[in-house]
């Protein structure tokens, strides 16, 4: 069966979604990261979906599961490159993608995951400095 | 109004959904709709072979070019002869869902298309028809 590739780099796990999902690719993407996030620690989790020619329910839904399930393992999805035309269809089906970061591009994205992994390690630091004191 | 064109296209698998999406969009170019246009027919075919496929059991589509005077547009028709929808204003509603689905399908489909028009039968099967225009 077809698999989708993730990249490592860093803390952060990138995907680039590069064909027409299917429903067992778009299944077998999720329990690969989730399998991955879990096994690497990760904390971050690019899905770059510029190749994408439509977003409908099915993969606005899948995009949403996995956001959550890397959020129960400590990990903040986003998703960068979402085409004008697909960012326009999606607003008037109705989705909302739920509990999901979007950038304009792979490099905001990366921008923000590790925005977001400096601030939560300068948070434990301090933490750490008052338990000291 | 004239069909200058109908293909007929099965939809019994997640592959045959993928296959509806691309005629859709290699019809939609054809006719020469803009990309957001292109990008909302396909949008809501793909959610309308899914239904057909999850709720209806499979069915099929037929695709027809369709011409009013000078306008072009694409006309889909999914049909299937699953159980039939029994209350045809609920399942309109968003958010409301028999299946695992977000409920977004019919009404999202209805939003991203200039006509559209359903009729179901309880126990002989639902048809779904939509189109947009140039």
């Amino acid at each position: 069966m077809d698999r989708i590739p993730i990249l490592k780099l860093g803390g952060v796990l990138i995907v680039t979604i590069q064909v027409d999902m299917h429903d067992r690719l778009a299944l077998a993407l999720e329990e690969d990261l989730t399998a991955m996030i879990a096994r690497t620690g990760a904390r971050g989790v690019l899905l770059e979906i510029s190749a994408l020619e439509i977003v409908d329910s099915f993969i606005g839904r899948m995009l949403v599961s996995i956001a959550a399930v890397s959020r129960v393992l400590d990990a903040e999805t986003v998703v960068a490159g979402m085409r004008p035309a697909v960012a326009i269809t999606l607003v008037e089906l109705g989705l909302e993608l739920t509990g999901i970061r979007t950038a304009l591009n792979v490099e905001r994205g990366m921008a923000l995951i590790q925005a977001r992994i400096s601030e939560e390690d300068d948070g434990h630091g301090s933490d750490r400095d008052r338990h000291e004191d | 109004m004239t069909v200058t064109k109908t293909e007929t296209l099965p939809v019994r698998s997640g592959d045959d959904v993928v296959r509806v999406r691309q005629r859709v969009r290699a019809l939609a170019i054809e006719i020469g709709l803009g990309l957001v246009d292109q990008t909302k027919i396909v949008t809501a075919a793909s959610e309308l072979a899914r239904n057909t496929l999850d709720y209806g059991g499979g069915g099929d589509v037929r695709i027809e070019i369709v011409q009013a005077g000078m306008r072009k547009g694409l006309r889909l028709t999914f049909e299937d002869h699953g159980p039939g929808i029994a209350d045809i204003e609920q399942a309109m509603t968003d958010r409301f869902t028999t299946g695992r689905g977000m409920g977004l399908g019919l009404g999202g489909a209805k939003r991203l298309s200039n006509e559209f028009h359903i009729e179901s039968t309880p126990g002989s099967g639902t048809r779904v028809t939509i189109a947009r225009w140039k």
